[in-house]
């Protein structure tokens, strides 16, 4: 089956969740959000979102608290690294 | 259909011709970085937009690189963009150039050519832009100032229908800082000729898009689902465009005629029955081989010239149709493919490669930096390049330079 039904002229595609498709078992740690610390839970505003902007494969969402799709999460420890207040802690991933 | 002529003859040089053009064309978007012969270009159109004659943006950029890019950004957003260059500056675009074709998007840039260094020169010679001649973009050389005027704005419709970029490539001094009557088109005639655009790529934050990540070399399923193409599609897209192009740029010249009054085909042919012997030169230097056709001829040989104005696509139907009657074919190239020949006289070979046309073909490399070139010296060329056909017809390897060597 060839790609000529694909009418794109360059290349185009619309953001989706987990672009680089289901994490595999190679995941060895996960993030966990402390509602105690996280500023949008803690002050019931949707704001900071620092979390969500950075994830490079977009699977957090805006919420209160965000809440994190780990079956695309790849484990990068981005989310840890940027939230202002450390509500994101990096466990290890526990094997099925 | 007779033209009702109601013409508007101004003395304009090459520059002030393109600089009414993108005004004519309504281009949204300007970026450019000045570079000598385009510099009176860029110039004009910032006073244009100063002065609010052109509801544009002009982006004062670093340099050349930079102003390709935000021409690609601002045509991915949705505006028609312009921009102009010269020699070292085209060079410095080089990889902007491979970007805005690739991403298919209709930027229209006038290249007002010019030598490449080293030595440092600042004068004409073709180098510039047929050095940029396997970036996807669509090639157009002009004769003369009117022609400027008029490709520019052909060069828009054109690209908005096939979206591949178009450079419009004129003689830097010869045709760019050089007076002659152009008839400048009213503004009604050219919104009916060219329609806004409508763009294929719209940037816009309520529906985020992709465009041009990293694609891999085979094709892949989207994340609607749907079979998207990989890196090598989109490149045979571009090629098919590209040879399907032909149609709509002769197309556009037909519409253009019908609005205007001028047409210019993909060549200039002059279709003298008799001619076995053909001038070959693309740009202002066609005219002047058509001087040195008339003094043959004056002479009793009969020669006859085909002037190149399309170089990419190149029109290889339409050379060998003009060619089928030739024995030999002189090509002069304002370029040169080190270690090979003239650009030019490769694709006439090619071309001609498998028809019955079997003619003798000379190649002489002329004007290079600016290097004057007079009818005359064309006229001793095809003499000599005759007198040779006593010797061999057997094609050379190499071209002839015409200089002091």
């Amino acid at each position: 089956m060839g790609t000529r039904e694909c009418n794109h002229i360059c290349d185009e595609s619309s953001p989706g969740i987990g672009e680089a498709g289901i994490t595999g078992e190679w995941r060895i740690v996960v993030p966990s959000i402390d509602e105690k610390k996280c500023i949008p839970a803690r002050s019931n505003k949707p704001t900071c979102f620092l979390c969500w902007l950075y994830c490079p494969e977009a699977v957090i969402t805006k919420g209160i608290p965000p809440s994190i799709n780990l079956e695309y999460c790849k484990g990068c420890g981005i989310c840890s690294q940027v939230c202002p207040v450390q509500a994101i802690t990096m466990l290890p991933e526990e094997k099925m | 259909m007779a033209i009702q002529k109601k013409s508007n003859i101004h003395i304009l040089d090459g520059n002030q011709a393109a600089a009414i053009a993108a005004k004519l064309s309504r281009v949204q978007v300007i970026a450019a970085y000045p570079i000598t012969p385009q510099t009176p270009l860029t110039e004009q159109l910032s006073q244009y937009v100063e002065a609010g004659e052109l509801q544009a943006e002009y982006v004062a950029v670093e340099s050349e690189h930079s102003a390709m890019a935000v021409c690609t950004s601002a045509s991915l957003v949705g505006a028609r963009t312009f921009t102009a260059t010269s020699s070292h500056g085209l060079a410095y675009m080089h990889e902007m150039l491979h970007w805005a074709a690739g991403a298919r998007l209709p930027i229209v840039l006038a290249c007002v050519n010019r030598a490449i260094g080293a030595p440092w020169n600042v004068l004409n010679d073709q180098q510039d832009s047929i050095s940029q001649r396997d970036t996807g973009w669509i090639q157009i050389y002009c004769r003369n100032n009117q022609e400027i005027m008029d490709t520019v704005i052909q060069a828009y419709r054109i690209a908005e229908i096939v979206h591949v970029p178009v450079m419009v490539c004129y003689d830097g001094y010869i045709l760019s800082h050089t007076e002659m009557p152009v008839d400048i088109p009213d503004q009604k005639d050219v919104d009916r000729y060219l329609p806004p655009y409508k763009p294929h790529t719209v940037l816009d934050p309520a529906n985020p898009k992709n465009y041009n990540l990293v694609t891999l070399a085979n094709p892949r399923v989207g994340v609607d689902g749907k079979l998207c193409h990989g890196y090598m599609e989109l490149r045979y897209l571009l090629q098919e465009a590209l040879q399907n192009s032909r149609e709509t740029i002769l197309q556009a010249g037909k519409e253009f005629n019908e609005v205007f009054g001028r047409d210019y085909a993909n060549m200039f042919w002059e279709d003298r029955e008799d001619a076995e012997i053909i001038i070959v030169a693309m740009g202002s230097l066609a005219m002047e081989a058509i001087v040195a056709a008339d003094m043959l001829r004056e002479e009793g040989i009969r020669v006859g010239v085909l002037g190149l104005r399309v170089f990419r696509p190149f029109p290889k139907s339409d050379v060998v149709r003009a060619l089928r009657k030739s024995k030999l074919i002189v090509v002069f190239d304002k370029n040169i493919s080190y270690g090979s020949e003239g650009a030019t006289c490769s694709e006439i070979k090619s071309a001609l490669y498998g028809t019955y046309i079997n003619a003798s073909i000379r190649n002489f490399i002329v004007g290079l930096g600016g290097r004057d070139v007079k009818a005359r010296e064309l006229v001793d060329a095809t003499r000599k390049a005759i007198a040779s056909l006593k010797e061999t017809v057997i094609n050379p390897d190499y071209p002839e330079w015409i200089c002091q060597i």
